[in-house]
């Protein structure tokens, strides 16, 4: 019988073929956690009897959730990360070294092939690289740092299609955000998703890591985009699904008519065309997070704003998604271009997706944010409005002050980008 | 068997709004029910009483992997959480903490009224009514570990997964 990505990547994990509905107990390559809910895996591992890792090099912490540390309480908690580590040798990745996702690809933690568990919803976007990556809990991260294991219930497949081939100025962000809205906020619960077709083919791997980490907005427990056309920097096997794999649901999309998407307040999958958001006055606009914030998507915020100014009325942030992002964005004069156009520029990390630090809106604000959620309440205010697009859309936005189709303020023939 | 009032809302009530991210960087648990639910009901810090049951609709608990949000909910004194459906690392959070979590594919339940649950017979009776609505059934390493009273004991007790 048939396997689809997951089930081949799970059942190589077990030690049995294993199909979908099936328990498995699996070995983990990796795991992860950070700031946010690091402390509560130390804590779970401590009283677990944890006293050493199963594999100190299987473990990665990160702090990039509230970094620089904002408070004494959240200084407290990053400093019991650095302790840890110390004690037990994992791998650590210190205040302004980047977001957690992107560090892990960067740093080759997660590989084509791995089975990695991230104490971070958005974990889910190392299926880019041929990988089953699955968002847990921190006591159950805490298991996997003792025991080196997990237990699954092998999911379902959703498998997307997408046909034809994205206008030009159309990005992976209008992508997820369309399947987004199609699939639903809870469409894919406790399945995986393969992502398929001529449409993405030619994707960067940032651009795949943008559809792989929106598959958490569909509820999904892994996101695998087919490695066809994937280019990495180190020798890698693909796993594929076989021919007569068995799907939950198939759906075909044809992408070739798409417009810029936009998420309405307050939920990822309130998606339409831009069109019904034209106008609406933004005071705040975001290019960061584990979805949007690598040198692809500066290039083309800098390509927008290039020789221009922000609207008076609007504050625009940028957080790269990496030290490194930060400085190939430096040394390729993107960082100045944006400074001088009006952006604030931050260290690496996450904070203000999330609310914990950094640019938090003031009552009545509208957000346009390169970001995953927009959740009541999700920048720290819950009397703000929170729109989610592509950094093409959040840069000509905070150029006019409203939300602007990008093809309005810039050729879109001069876009390289996916 | 859990009983209690039940305090109900609707759906895709996600991690934001059960205990906002600016408010989960603690392992302070009394810091974390200073804040349950506040975006979504202010009132219910004040309403909620030892015992009681959370009733919710679709994908309870959507978002986020925080931990922090069924902690938040199981020391506000909530007993158990019945919903529609649940958003899959929340569900597999609440059973990690000892939380019990139960699927019922459709109720009738009101705020205010009295619930039963009977975790053994996979049942939600609104004793108001006498209605009694039947429960997903949990893979059996989840009903191990909620017996346990959690993930930290059922390890401390079996060393490792045993499915």
């Amino acid at each position: 019988m048939g396997q689809t990505t997951a089930e081949k990547l799970i059942s190589s994990h077990a030690g049995q073929n294993v199909y979908a509905g099936e328990l498995a107990i699996v070995d983990i390559d990796g795991v992860m956690a950070t700031d946010a809910t690091g402390p509560f895996a130390v804590r779970s591992f401590r009283e677990m009897g944890g006293e050493k890792l199963w594999d100190a090099n299987g473990v990665s912490l990160i702090l990039d959730h509230a970094t620089p540390a904002p408070n004494e309480r959240i200084s407290n908690l990053h400093q019991m990360l650095r302790d840890f580590t110390k004690e037990m040798g994992n791998h650590f990745y210190d205040v302004g070294e980047g977001i957690c996702h992107q560090l892990m690809v960067e740093n080759e933690h997660v590989k084509p092939g791995h089975i990695f568990l991230g104490a971070d919803s958005h974990t889910t976007t190392y299926g880019a690289l041929n990988a089953f990556a699955a968002g847990v809990g921190a006591t159950d991260l805490a298991a996997v740092m003792l025991t080196g294991k997990t237990w699954f219930k092998v999911p379902e497949t959703i498998r997307l299609e997408l046909v034809g081939q994205l206008p030009k100025g159309i990005t992976a962000k209008d992508l997820i955000l369309h399947l987004v809205g199609k699939v639903g906020i809870a469409g894919a619960t406790y399945m995986a998703i393969e992502y398929t077709g001529e449409a993405i083919k030619d994707f960067t791997l940032a651009s795949r890591m943008v559809l792989a980490n929106m598959a958490a907005e569909m509820g999904a427990k892994t996101g695998l985009v087919d490695p066809d056309g994937l280019e990495l920097w180190y020798d890698w096997e693909a796993t594929l699904p076989d021919a007569d794999a068995e799907y939950a649901i198939t759906h075909t999309i044809d992408v070739s008519q798409l417009k810029p998407q936009i998420a309405l307040p307050n939920l990822p999958s309130n998606v339409e065309d831009i069109d019904v958001a034209l106008g609406t006055k933004v005071q705040q606009a975001f290019i960061g997070s584990c979805t949007n914030a690598r040198l692809e998507d500066l290039h083309l915020a800098a390509k927008v704003l290039e020789g221009k100014k922000v609207h008076s009325d609007v504050r625009l942030m940028v957080y790269p998604a990496s030290r490194k992002i930060y400085n190939d964005a430096l040394a390729d004069g993107t960082i100045a271009t944006l400074s001088a156009a009006g952006a604030t520029i931050f260290n690496a990390g996450c904070g203000p997706c999330v609310g914990t630090l950094g640019g938090v809106p003031a009552d009545g604000d509208v957000i346009i944010s390169s970001t995953n959620r927009n959740f009541k309440g999700r920048m720290g205010n819950p009397n703000a409005s929170i729109y989610l697009g592509s950094p093409a859309v959040v840069a000509a936005s905070a150029l006019t002050g409203e939300i602007t189709n990008p093809a309005d303020v810039l050729d879109s023939d001069t876009w390289e980008m996916r | 068997m859990p009983q209690g009032k039940a305090h109900v809302y609707g759906d895709n009530i996600d991690t934001d709004r059960i205990i906002p991210g600016k408010y989960t960087k603690t392992l302070d648990t009394s810091q974390l029910v200073a804040h349950v639910l506040e975006d979504l009901d202010p009132e219910f810090r004040s309403k909620v009483q030892s015992g009681d049951i959370l009733v919710a609709g679709e994908n309870f608990g959507t978002g986020s992997s925080r931990e922090q949000a069924p902690v938040a909910i199981k020391a506000a004194g909530i007993d158990v959480i019945v919903a529609r459906s649940f958003a899959r690392i929340f569900y597999r959070n609440a059973i990690n903490i000892g939380m019990p979590v139960v699927e019922v594919a459709d109720h009738n339940i009101e705020s205010g009224q009295e619930v039963a649950v009977d975790l053994e017979a996979g049942t939600v009776t609104n004793l108001a009514t006498g209605d009694v609505f039947k429960a997903t059934k949990m893979p059996q390493v989840m009903i191990d570990i909620l017996e346990e009273g959690g993930l930290v004991n059922y390890l401390k007790k079996h060393g490792t997964y045993q499915v």
